[in-house]
């Protein structure tokens, strides 16, 4: 281990309302969950000096809950709870693939939900998912409550919505209907970080219903491809969705894979989504 | 702060944010379980918590209070995995083997060749090739 946690503090709240207060009052403090991401960058000495705030002890932060139209997900749930859930299985499939590729086992056991959205990398496994699902963050401080679109939830590469005085304590996701996609591209099924990641949900049910597509490792942030989805949706062919697709996409060479890899790839997973979803 | 370890409380110095991994191999002198990557990438390091496999290298200590932690040592040594291991060629090197052997004991009694698979995905081998590991989980589910 390069890191070292001489010096560095961590606080333990007992219930959510002690934590939001903590936040406020003690902060900049950095939230810990299952630690998949932190202790990475923690054991690679990366992390600058940081307070961290305990937040593996709050279970009101857990669960799966399907209430009316709304599925509402705690931001503490792990991906073996995702996995394991029959909620999730059937309200939200998309979800569970996601989780199933998400590291081995170990990673989770442990890794969030939550982890894997306050962490903001453009990769991240269940962020396409969330975004296709037309997902709300739903935030808390000492203040109160707000609710965030997803869509809205990153501002740029490894930035949110979300105040250093906020924590994000579930995810509400409506009712999805049609057929849910869900595909990464990765150098092996278990361990690898994405080369590129994407989900949809397309109702094939509804005459001239618009799909829904979201795709990571392509740009800055996860990114929602509106203008492609709506291309689809009046009709387009392939080719010109790709086209239109391209121009959304904004991609980079980095360790994983290049900028032309990723373009191919996308081009040809838009030629699966448009397949696979409307297939009976 | 009061750990539980293979049955066993424990009392521990430890500054509540140092990794698992440090805590069983320096204070515990439990050092069966294996530091490889320190990146939650090898499984070297793997422990069951509360019955759970984790890589020990991305855990906090503080997050382990008061649950039950299952090292390689807890196996006693004489587990249809240890042994099935010995007599199969489920261990070369050695250095992943605890993992593997942790990362099996946290599968159901009788799992399959797809559970296996995706239950040791988190472990990589240099040495074996995976087959004999495999096999080695097999043949102990069998006895």
């Amino acid at each position: 281990m390069q890191g070292t946690v001489s010096g560095r503090d961590l606080l333990e709240p007992r219930s959510l309302a002690d934590a939001v207060k903590m936040l406020r009052d003690e902060g900049p403090l950095v939230p810990m969950a299952g630690c998949t991401d932190l202790y990475v960058a923690l054991n690679f000495g990366t992390l600058r000096p940081t307070r961290f705030l305990n937040l593996w002890n709050l279970d009101t932060l857990r669960g799966i809950e399907a209430r009316g139209q709304t599925l509402r997900i705690g931001a503490l749930t792990t991906y073996t709870d995702l996995i394991t859930s029959g909620v999730i299985r059937r309200r939200l499939p998309m979800l569970a693939a996601a989780a199933r590729e998400v590291g081995g086992v170990q990673i989770q056991n442990r890794g969030t939900l939550g982890g894997n959205v306050a962490n903001a990398s453009p990769a991240g496994d269940t962020l396409p998912v969330l975004l296709a699902a037309d997902t709300s963050v739903v935030l808390r401080s000492a203040a109160g409550t707000r609710r965030v679109p997803m869509t809205s939830f990153y501002t740029g590469y490894r930035q949110t919505a979300a105040r250093p005085d906020e924590l994000i304590v579930n995810f509400e996701i409506p009712t999805v209907r049609g057929r849910q996609w869900f595909r990464k591209v990765g150098t092996r099924a278990a361990q690898a970080i994405a080369k590129i990641v994407v989900a949809g949900v397309w109702d094939k049910a509804r005459v001239r219903a618009r799909p829904r597509l979201a795709m990571g490792s392509v740009a800055p942030i996860p990114l929602r491809l509106s203008q492609t989805e709506q291309a689809l949706s009046s009709g387009a062919s392939l080719a010109e969705a790709q086209t239109i697709l391209q121009r959304e996409i904004a991609p980079i060479d980095d360790l994983r894979s290049t900028e032309e890899y990723r373009r191919q790839v996308a081009a040809n997973l838009l030629g699966q989504f448009c397949a696979e979803a409307l297939r009976r | 702060m009061r750990l539980t370890v293979n049955r066993e409380t424990m009392t521990v110095k430890a500054h509540p944010l140092t990794r698992l991994l440090d805590v069983l191999r320096e204070e515990c002198g439990l050092t069966g379980t294996k530091e490889g990557c320190g990146e939650g990438e090898c499984g070297a390091c793997t422990v069951l918590v509360d019955g759970e496999a984790v890589n020990s290298c991305l855990v906090p200590v503080a997050q382990v209070q008061g649950r039950r932690i299952t090292t390689i040592e807890g196996l006693g040594g004489t587990h249809p995995l240890q042994r099935s291991f010995v007599v199969h060629g489920g261990a070369q090197c050695g250095i992943c083997t605890p993992g593997m052997i942790m990362a099996a004991a946290a599968l159901g009694p009788r799992p399959s060749l797809e559970e296996i698979r995706i239950g040791l995905a988190g472990n990589l081998c240099r040495c074996t090739g995976y087959s004999a590991i495999y096999r080695s989980v097999q043949r102990a589910s069998r006895r």
